[in-house]
């Protein structure tokens, strides 16, 4: 059975290769191809999972070793897999959100040119992602970790033409390197540190090495944590990573790639609990974004940003709980799920508004699409009481468990981050009640688009509503699964651990409160978008609301202290480069070129001259050999 | 002259195995077939020169190119069969009397000989380059040598379709001395090979098509400062023979380590004196540093580069370097390694004005023929370091630098015969600029040359540099490595800069054209390329075989 593993890797893989060297003879059946590779690689993950239900609850790790990678004497590095029980949830979440999503894009992309290609790079990124969660060592995990960066990179910048598109992807792709060095450096610092970097031996030997390294090997895993999940303050590239298409935006900027920070972050627990420094970094980071990215969730009229705002601060929820220790790392990861979950059914739900309004994204220029889009508005709507954690619903059970959780901490801290968490809900009920309601309530604002077509919304095909519907499942039952009978945390537990911790409040006073503010938020989103007719052009709004709109000023922050500082240092750099650097190298040329026109001249053709200089050189060779004698 | 006569030489002078009065003539025992890649060459030369006398003219060239491509593919097989009979490693030994050593690098170094001229040969019967004359097909070579430049019996010889077939016999006396050369285990076999190789290079530079004025003032430069040489070395071998009483190598070493103390009675008064030995020494080390053109002995090589045909070029620049190579490290290592503290110091200093000197002269050429012969220049100052190395590792690093910097060589000059205008072969600079635009594979092919003459990685280039520079490191010079980087990096100036001119200049309006070359020249370049690559991209092989063969006999 553990041969299998590898298999999940390869089945996108070789999708990836055929469809990217395949050629234009693929182009009709290029997206079959991908699906059903994705579907394939679904399938062994669900006979993979069914074969570790078999086994006993300690048992459950698989491994496969597939051979030697660098066998050098004091650095060995192998391709392995270590399937356990959280690589397994990211597989099943990664394969079946995945699959969806392929089916989705069939419909989505149909009229796109390079439909084969974007399949090519979705099955890249599916192959990335998966060697990301079941790598055995934290080398062969940088190298998903690159590939899902790569792929990430390319279909942000699919549609390259578009100068905006090109710019979103290189943006990306910096944001990630500063984050990626982090990751690099963690590695190198555990290899000097333990001698490996194989999961096994490196969490197992946190206990005899000095808490100073650990924290250092922890605060560069949350900068890799950080560029990967956008995560304050390596968090500017999401919202403009959106210009990618949207299943995209939905698979890897919500459901997938993103929370990959999460993993690294749940999977190195063993470090960060024995780094208090720098477990205290990974909550606060958590706490920040989560505020962060639902303050600027709140401003934004660009339905897909305003989802994207929405997403960081969630992953921020993640993080927090994952900072929080074993309190939390099992539901940093229930709500990875859940959140896949409602918010890939809700970016779904963003595309199919899209593809019935001419791709109009200003939430301004909708309204009252209920009615034309009635799968949409339902599938959307269950994402959406999901996501404000309605009770019942998924994102209730995973949500109301974190902030139980960050209270749980005990002391000032808890009562801070559980606050925090608390109002973060508040906020999240807000923005997102305004997103439905300028959807899909209200007047039509609707306008004609750049080339005068008027929109005629209609409902999409159903390649792409099937997807939402078995999506929308999943947002409204996953939690419930989940949480009933703890079994997602009996589930989880072999491998992460999990510890009660001290509530100071009781789990029902917590549950209410949250419903308190949740009914906050939504009312007051109801006062101020359902009962107000909503103006096409953006009203300009309060200072927050400005800042919140510009994200917070993050860009105009990274520019003037990153980029102008950037070129400055170039810009002396250039200075000195011209001046010394050039200057010494061009007067030796010049000194060369000189001394060779001059030599040259020795050369005069006649023989006799020639003659005179080997007479000259025998003497001298003579006399010099003599002369070494005498000496 | 034949291998007879060298045989004769050394029945007279015989000082060791023949000194006692009163004995009778004894025949000398010849070991024929360790002695057949030299024979076999010898021989064809003998009938190419029949041929030139019997064959009617048109049936010559024919006969002469069919003639000198058996006869070097006879004696390179003959070679390898030597080799894997294993007389380059367990059964090395000294034949013919003790005149000729048949060891690892002799045979190494025949071997490349063999090849490289096999491939120079190619150019030499190459007869598509230039436009038909008088319905004649022709070669690089002047239709009548002995006709004036420009008089009517030129132009008669040339209506006529004369050829100058000669060469082929020529080249083939000149390889067998070449063949002789590194293998020469006493001084007088030393300067007979020298001799048999140097005269018809001499002619053969002579006897250009075009620009004849420049061919024949080359080849008249080139005689008499190679005769000049050649005085020296002979002054040397006497002084040498005044000291040690015998010219064979093995027997001088001895006297100079010490473990011979009888003296020659006629000898009484020199032998043993120091000063004869230091200065013979010098005076070989001279010749044969001429012969690589080393500073300050190379200023023959630009002018003898420049105005011999391009195909001879080639050849000489390739094959000469390799046998002269070859005989001096025979010298420095077999007869004079007692004297190494003495040498050392002296060669070294010459390695380093001649990688220096070689480069910076050639930064300001505009002839491509001449850059190229300064490149050679630059590069034996390279092959100096790792001679000065004194250890196996620095006879197996010059080994494998030879047979790559020889390919390239020949491969180089044979893609200059390409580049042509209405004046024959175009080879000013400023007519090679944007040939990358007009014939890309050609510009192409020369730029792999030129990076792999720079020593740029994944050329024979690069390989055979690190093996010289870490031999010499190794053997203590490492001063002079230093020296032979900033050297690289000087000629890695203009080296790249014709590259540039090739690809990045405008080509200008009446620029040369390059001729399309029948499959001789083609087989040169490709072998050229190949072996470049092959050696830059997998070298083990030939850096074992080149260690393996790294061992002298004495």
């Amino acid at each position: 059975m553990e041969n299998l593993i590898a298999l999940l890797v390869a089945a996108p893989l070789l999708g990836a290769a055929v469809l990217l060297c395949g050629g234009r003879r693929l182009d009709r059946a290029g997206h079959w191809i991908g699906t059903l590779l994705a579907a394939a690689s679904f399938v062994v993950g669900v006979v993979l999972f069914s074969a570790m239900l078999g086994y006993e609850a300690e048992a459950r790790t698989m491994r496969q070793h597939l051979f030697s990678w660098i066998p050098v004497e004091g650095f060995q590095a192998d391709i392995a897999f270590q399937l356990d029980q959280l690589s397994m949830t990211f597989v099943l979440l990664i394969t079946g959100v995945g699959t969806l999503i392929h089916i989705y894009s069939i419909g989505y992309m149909e009229h796109d040119e390079r439909r084969r290609r974007f399949f090519g790079y979705l099955n890249l990124f599916l192959a990335a992602m998966l060697l990301l969660v079941i790598a055995d060592n934290y080398l062969l995990l940088y190298v998903g970790w690159e590939g899902v960066g790569l792929a990430s990179y390319l279909l942000i910048g699919f549609w390259q033409h578009k100068p905006s598109a090109a710019t979103a992807a290189k943006k990306a792709f910096l944001v990630n390197r500063v984050g990626d060095m982090g990751l690099s450096v963690a590695i190198m610092l555990m290899f000097t540190t333990f001698g490996t970097f194989a999961f096994g031996p490196v969490l197992s030997a946190t206990g005899e090495t000095s808490e100073g390294k650990l924290t250092a090997i922890g605060l560069m895993l949350l900068l890799a944590a950080c560029g990967k999940s956008a995560q304050v303050p390596l968090q500017s590239w999401l919202g403009d990573a959106m210009e990618g298409p949207t299943p995209v935006s939905a698979l890897i900027h919500a459901a997938t790639m993103v929370t990959a920070g999460v993993y690294l972050i749940v999977r190195s627990g063993a470090i960060f609990d024995a780094a208090p420094d720098a477990q205290l970094a990974v909550v606060v980071v958590g706490a920040v974004t989560l505020l962060f990215g639902a303050i600027v969730g709140c401003a934004k009229d660009d339905i897909k940003k305003a989802l994207a705002g929405s997403t960081m601060s969630q992953i921020g929820y993640m993080i927090l709980a994952a900072g929080l220790g074993p309190i939390g790392y099992v539901f940093a990861i229930m709500h990875l799920v859940t959140h896949g979950f409602f918010k890939a059914g809700l970016f779904l739900g963003a595309g199919s508004v899209m593809h019935g309004m001419n791709d109009e994204v200003d939430m301004r220029k909708y309204g009252g699409l209920r009615k034309y889009m009635p799968v949409t508005f339902v599938t959307f709507g269950l994402g959406y009481l999901a996501i404000i954690g309605f009770p019942g619903l998924s994102g209730f059970f995973s949500k109301d468990k974190i902030i139980e959780a960050a209270f749980a901490k005990g002391g000032t801290e808890g009562w801070i981050l559980g606050s925090v968490a608390l109002l973060g809900a508040g906020i999240t009920a807000f923005y997102m009640t305004r997103v439905m309601l300028m959807t899909f309530f209200g007047e039509k604002r609707w306008q004609p688009d750049a080339e005068g077509r008027e929109p005629h919304p209609h409902e999409s095909p159903k390649s792409m509503t099937i997807p939402m519907i078995v999506l929308a499942f999943g947002s409204v039952f996953a939690g419930g699964f989940f949480a009933i009978g703890d079994r997602f945390t009996h589930w989880l537990e072999p491998v992460t651990r999990y510890d009660h911790g001290h509530a100071p409040v009781s789990a029902a006073t917590v549950t209410g409160a949250t419903m308190v503010v949740l009914l906050a938020g939504a009312a007051l989103a109801w006062a101020m978008y359902g009962r107000r007719p909503i103006p096409v052009v953006a009203p300009r709004g309060s200072l927050l609301t400005r800042a919140a709109r510009r994200d917070l000023l993050q860009d105009d922050f990274n520019h003037v202290v990153l980029v102008r500082g950037g070129e400055h240092l170039t810009r002396s750099l250039v200075y000195v480069d011209h001046s010394l650097v050039d200057g010494v190298v061009n007067g030796t040329a010049a000194s060369f070129g000189g001394l060779s026109g001059r030599l040259r001249k020795l050369q005069n053709g006649y023989a006799r001259t020639y003659a005179v200089s080997m007479f000259g050189g025998t003497a001298v060779l003579i006399a010099a050999t003599l002369l070494m004698r005498a000496v | 002259m034949s291998a007879t006569a060298v045989h004769g030489l050394w029945t007279t002078m015989g000082g060791v195995t023949s000194a006692a009065p009163g004995d009778r003539f004894a025949a000398p025992t010849i070991e024929y077939a360790q002695l057949a890649p030299v024979l076999i060459v010898l021989g064809a030369a003998v009938l190419g020169v029949l041929a030139e006398a019997f064959v009617p003219r048109r049936g010559r060239y024919y006969t002469q190119v069919f003639l000198t491509v058996v006869a070097l593919a006879a004696a390179f097989a003959a070679v390898v069969a030597l080799a894997a009979g294993g007389y380059g490693t367990t059964k090395a030994r000294i034949a013919a009397m003790g005149a000729i050593a048949v060891d690892g690098p002799a045979l190494f170094l025949q071997g490349t000989i063999l090849l490289v001229s096999m491939v120079a040969v190619f150019t030499f019967a190459e007869r598509r380059l230039d436009p038909e004359a008088h319905g004649n097909r022709v070669d690089s070579f002047v239709a009548q040598a002995g006709a004036v430049p420009g008089s009517d019996g030129e132009k008669a010889a040339v209506r006529a379709g004369f050829t100058t077939t000669e060469v082929f016999p020529l080249v083939l006396f000149a390889i067998a001395g070449m063949l002789v050369f590194p293998a020469a285990n006493d001084l007088l076999t030393l300067f007979i090979a020298l001799e048999v190789f140097s005269l018809p290079l001499y002619l053969l530079c002579a006897v250009a098509r075009r620009k004849r004025l420049m061919s024949q003032e080359a080849a008249v430069k080139y005689f008499l400062l190679g005769a000049f040489s050649s005085a020296f070395l002979l002054f040397g071998i006497a002084l040498l023979y005044g000291y040690a009483g015998s010219v064979s190598y093995a027997t001088i070493a001895n006297v100079v380590n010490g473990s011979v103390q009888g003296i020659d009675p006629a000898l009484a008064d020199t032998m043993g004196n120091d000063a004869l030995l230091l200065i013979g020494g010098a005076m070989i080390v001279t010749g044969l540093l001429f012969k690589v053109g080393a500073v300050p002995f190379h200023m023959w090589t630009p002018d003898v580069y420049q105005g011999a045909p391009t195909p001879v070029t080639g050849f000489m620049a390739a094959a000469t370097k390799v046998a002269a190579f070859g005989a001096l490290l025979r010298l420095l290592y077999v007869v004079l390694p007692g004297l190494a503290w003495d040498w050392r110091p002296v060669m070294w200093a010459v390695a380093v004005v001649t990688m220096l000197g070689g480069a910076i002269v050639a930064i300001t050429q505009t002839d491509i023929k001449r850059l190229l012969a300064y490149s050679s220049i630059a590069h034996a100052g390279f092959i100096l370091a790792g001679v000065i190395a004194t250890t196996p590792e620095g006879i197996s690093s010059v080994l494998f630098y030879l047979v790559a910097y020889s390919f390239v060589t020949v491969g180089a000059f044979a893609v200059v015969t390409l580049v042509r205008d209405a004046g024959g072969e175009a080879t000013h600079l400023s007519k090679w600029a944007g040939l990358g635009r007009r014939s890309p594979l050609v510009a192409a092919v020369f730029a792999v040359f030129l990076l792999a003459f720079a020593g740029i990685p994944l050329t024979s280039g690069f390989t055979g540099k690190f093996a010289v520079f870490k031999a010499a490191a190794e053997g203590g010079a490492a001063g002079l490595v230093v020296v032979g980087v900033i050297s690289s990096a000087i000629a890695a100036f203009f080296y790249i800069r014709v590259i540039v001119l090739m690809f990045f200049s405008e080509p200008k309006a009446d620029g040369p054209t390059v001729a399309v070359p029948s499959p001789l020249t083609m087989t040169t370049i490709a072998v050229g390329v190949a072996v470049t690559l092959v050696l830059g991209l997998a070298p083990q092989y030939f850096l074992d075989l080149a260690s393996q063969a790294g061992v002298f006999v004495r």
